[in-house]
């Protein structure tokens, strides 16, 4: 089978902190194809953050495995950026400091040029101290650091919670000009999928630590249907979630047969309903499109 | 350089939007043939879509002939779109269909959704 190769691939990976009781994330199974812009996202405590540290090699799993660009995390690490949460940068350098520490951590791959048009931008001065900056400044330098690094896969943990508008604008279509050149995969995790309607191309959607949906966005959303009615119920569809409509009902399905000569209006689901309908509803099944579908698993097992 | 306008609020595809932005500015003169459309990496930075997006609509609209991708080069427009010019016969049966309806008493809406319904029927959706 001819696919296109996997930036992420997980088997069966489970996380459980030493001093939590609960799994953060349990028995997750997907793959991430090379050069895809995927929104990770899912409530808060979902597994989101567990799951990035875990693809940069920060944490190890306590069950099953993780692969990266083909290889271990550990070994994958010149390879991939990560941008954590609370952007750790160190506060009593300067913003060019911080730049040349990342030129001399990354000889032979650091992209000066990249990293300044970032960092400055909006104005930043080179001179001023880390410590100084506001919330989304920092962001603005950390993401120079990823992007000055010239990596395969970034993973961005909540990148563009405290940038201004303007600047969230600005830094991702910096970030989707850098995959249009250099073909970089990239994961951004948000809890607001509509954050990144039109950004993200494929989905993992992740609710109380396991994995619930999937894919690239379009297969995804060609697998579901809302299907509005006074019937008395929605025939061989899978229902993720119903709820009454007037006299009649109103379904997210995923469709198990013809949906045309039903007495059903049709209709396409956008990605926000799809993710909520997801996590409204913790019994509906999981659904992997094929590229999200490892293999096997031996053939991910380092 | 022609600019698209992403608005992700309408409901209509991006790439379409592309799509459709692109023969808008064919109509309009806004481009010609042998003009360079801007590349996935100038249209993303401008517009923070995603890049395949970009390629889609690029190759609907090669698929359409309406440009050509060249290899290391970038995608040129080939041919020029006309309007139908607004005192061709066409233009004028539909005025005067237009004010048959308001004498049958429709209004705005009642003969917006008639149009639509009857441009549904005669004309399958994405068709060129």
């Amino acid at each position: 089978m001819n696919r296109q190769e996997a930036a992420v691939e997980a088997a069966g990976l489970g996380m459980r902190y030493a001093w939590g009781r609960d799994h953060v994330l349990r028995d997750c199974t997907f793959r991430l194809p090379a050069g895809r812009i995927c929104a990770l996202v899912g409530p808060n405590g979902a597994g989101k953050s567990t799951l990035l540290a875990l693809a940069a090699g920060l944490l190890r799993p306590t069950e099953g495995q993780l692969r990266v660009c083909g290889t271990t995390p550990g070994a994958a690490r010149t390879r991939l950026a990560y941008v954590a949460q609370d952007k750790p940068l160190h506060p009593q350098l300067t913003v060019a400091a911080t730049l040349r520490l990342g030129a001399e951590l990354n000889p032979g791959r650091w992209d000066q040029d990249a990293a300044e048009r970032v960092a400055f931008g909006s104005g930043l001065t080179p001179g001023a101290r880390v410590r100084a900056l506001s919330g989304g400044q920092r962001t603005r330098v950390a993401l120079a650091l990823a992007l000055g690094k010239r990596a395969e896969l970034l993973l961005l943990d909540e990148p563009m919670a405290d940038l201004d508008p303007l600047s969230r604008h600005e830094l991702t279509g910096a970030l989707m000009a850098t995959a249009a050149e250099h073909g970089t995969t990239v994961v951004i995790s948000s809890h607001v999928v509509a954050e990144l309607d039109g950004v993200c191309d494929h989905l993992l959607l992740l609710g109380q630590g396991r994995v619930r949906l999937a894919g690239d966005t379009d297969d995804l959303l060609a697998a579901h249907r809302l299907l509005t009615g006074t019937g008395a119920d929605f025939g061989p569809h899978t229902v993720v979630e119903e709820h009454p409509n007037g006299r009649g009902r109103t379904a997210l399905v995923r469709p198990g047969g013809a949906l045309e000569g039903g007495d059903w209006l049709v209709e396409e689901p956008t990605l926000e309903e799809l993710v909520l309908a997801h996590l409204r509803n913790p019994g509906a099944p999981a659904l992997l499109t094929a590229d999200a579908t490892p293999a096997r698993r031996e053939e991910i097992a380092v | 350089m022609v600019e698209f306008r992403i608005d992700r609020r309408s409901g209509v595809a991006t790439y379409l939007q592309i799509v459709q932005q692109t023969k808008q500015a064919l109509r309009l003169g806004l481009l010609e043939p042998g003009d360079r459309l801007p590349t996935a990496r100038e249209v993303v930075e401008a517009t923070a879509v995603n890049p395949n997006t970009v390629l889609k609509a690029y190759r609907e609209l090669e698929r359409e002939g309406l440009v050509e991708a060249r290899r290391g080069l970038g995608t040129f427009v080939q041919k020029s779109l006309g309007a139908g010019p607004a005192d061709s016969p066409l233009a004028g049966e539909l005025t005067d269909w237009m004010r048959r309806a308001r004498t049958a008493g429709l209004d705005r809406e009642d003969a917006a959704a008639l149009f639509q319904s009857v441009l549904d029927q005669e004309f399958s959706e994405g068709e060129r």
